[in-house]
């Protein structure tokens, strides 16, 4: 058996507060099944998504990143989501001149009544991350850290 | 005794020294208080000289250029050691800079560009080997890391001081501290401090006019015409990387109409420049339609040149995957 069939990728995926955690609450209600290899994190908003995020997933070992959202045109804050959409294009651009595949960055809208659909995102999206194989950053570098301590700063000139 | 001070150049080009003699008759002021006890570029050093200096017995040393091979390894130990304060000057040594883009491809393909393109002579194909067997004995010359790499993460750091080069003003008003420091008129910042620079981002600084923004192109200057002189460059197009870039330059590049292209390294509280700069340009893009979108970003032909042109091997992720 070679490593890649043994390979249960890690996929990242934050969801909005306002519809796909509520789907993903709903698919588990609903008791519909989806892979265990993603690790949901809820935020506000799909347009709070900072692509540092998405950067420290990959750099500490994610094979994958999902980022979910409200449809176009039905975000709890206006327009935000349509922010989300413009990251993820710009972001996977830099992706892929970084040498990581697109398939590994992935932009689905779900609303809270989208249980079905989500899951079915989330089955497809591991099994394409699966194809790839691991990414394996933190392997290959040195320890990712924090280099410089935000609250420790000092303006020496005004 | 006065106490000493050494400056250290690892992989980078030299500027940062220019940039502290351009300090002008400052410089004055370091030969008054401190015994230049170690700075290859100014005066005749040696390695052994280092050595044999006891540990902590050199009060400053400003070390600029990234860790490229072993030897800058080596020595960024050695000065560690043998320093009371060492300061990541310049941007080579806080998060990489122009040699660490480097680390968007593998090592063997650099020493491929510089010993076997087109544009070098080398028939024979010889390529530098990093021991060599003379009648004296074997000879050593320094080997390539994998990756560059950035002072802190060889060895712990004091104080981080960015810039490429740091601005001499900046560089006048740190000696001065530390002048002062040792005179006990004055106590050093936290460790861990950037020192050198303003406390906000470059757009903070910049005197142009800035409404909202909203971008249907991204272009370059010199396909402009004439670029409003007045008016904020992000919002005529040009991608300004001064939103994510922390202030202390006094805005020079866009006050002379020119982008600012990210040399004081992250702003205050920015943990990835490049991921900092993908929220910024992508939330002034004036479109909700995929397709415009992207026409919308063709305008950034090189995105991961954009964002990381400084920043790179001080990155999250530290650079392209075939390199990191």
């Amino acid at each position: 058996m070679t490593e890649k069939s043994n390979f249960e990728p890690t996929i990242i995926g934050f969801t909005c507060n306002w519809c796909s955690y509520r789907a993903a609450d709903l698919a588990g209600i609903a008791r519909i099944q989806y892979p265990a290899n993603i690790r949901l994190v809820r935020l506000m908003c799909s347009g709070r998504l900072d692509p540092t995020f998405v950067l420290k997933a990959f750099a500490e070992g994610a094979d994958g990143v999902m980022i979910t959202g409200c449809h176009p045109g039905e975000c709890h804050y206006l327009e935000q989501n349509y922010k989300a959409l413009r990251r993820y294009l710009l972001l996977r651009r830099t992706l892929v001149a970084m040498g990581i595949e697109a398939e590994r960055l992935h932009l689905a809208w779900a609303s809270a009544a989208e249980g079905i659909q989500l899951a079915r995102e989330i089955t497809e999206m591991v099994e394409r991350v699966r194809v790839l194989g691991p990414l394996n950053w933190h392997l290959n570098g040195d320890q990712v850290q924090i280099t410089h301590d935000a609250t420790a700063e000092l303006e020496v000139v005004a | 005794m006065k106490p000493k001070f050494a400056m250290y150049w690892a992989s980078s080009c030299g500027g940062c020294e220019i940039a502290v003699l351009n300090t002008h008759e400052k410089i004055l002021d370091v030969d008054a208080n401190f015994d230049v006890a170690f700075w290859p570029v100014a005066m005749d050093a040696k390695y052994k000289d280092v050595e044999a200096m006891e540990d902590k017995s050199i009060l400053l040393t400003l070390f600029n250029g990234g860790i490229r091979n072993d030897e800058n390894e080596e020595i960024a130990n050695l000065l560690r050691q043998k320093s009371q304060i060492l300061v990541a000057f310049g941007s080579c040594a806080t998060e990489g800079c122009i040699p660490g883009m480097a680390n968007f491809s593998p090592s063997h393909e650099i020493v491929e560009t510089a010993f076997h393109t087109l544009s070098t002579e080398n028939p024979n194909s010889i390529y530098p080997q990093t021991s060599y067997k003379m009648p004296e004995g074997t000879i050593y010359i320094p080997t390539i890391n994998s990756r560059v790499k950035t002072l802190v993460d060889v060895v712990p750091v004091d104080y981080f001081m960015p810039g490429c080069p740091p601005e001499s003003h900046q560089i006048s008003a740190v000696l001065d501290l530390v002048i002062a420091v040792v005179k006990g008129e004055a106590e050093l910042p936290p460790k861990g401090a950037v020192i050198g620079v303003g406390n906000s981002t470059v757009c903070d600084e910049c005197d142009r006019e800035r409404d909202v923004k909203k971008i249907r192109e991204f272009t370059r200057a010199h396909l402009v015409g004439a670029l409003d002189p007045n008016l904020c460059l992000l919002e005529q197009g040009i991608p300004c990387n001064g939103s994510a870039t922390r202030s202390g330059c006094d805005a020079r590049c866009p006050t002379a109409g020119a982008q600012c292209i990210g040399c004081y390294g992250p702003a205050p509280g920015v943990i990835d420049y490049g991921a900092r700069l993908i929220s910024s340009f992508a939330s002034v893009v004036d479109s909700n339609d995929p397709d415009e979108i992207e026409r919308i970003l063709d305008g950034i032909p090189d995105p991961a040149g954009q964002f990381y042109r400084f920043s790179l091997a001080g990155s999250l992720l530290k650079g392209a995957r075939e390199a990191v």
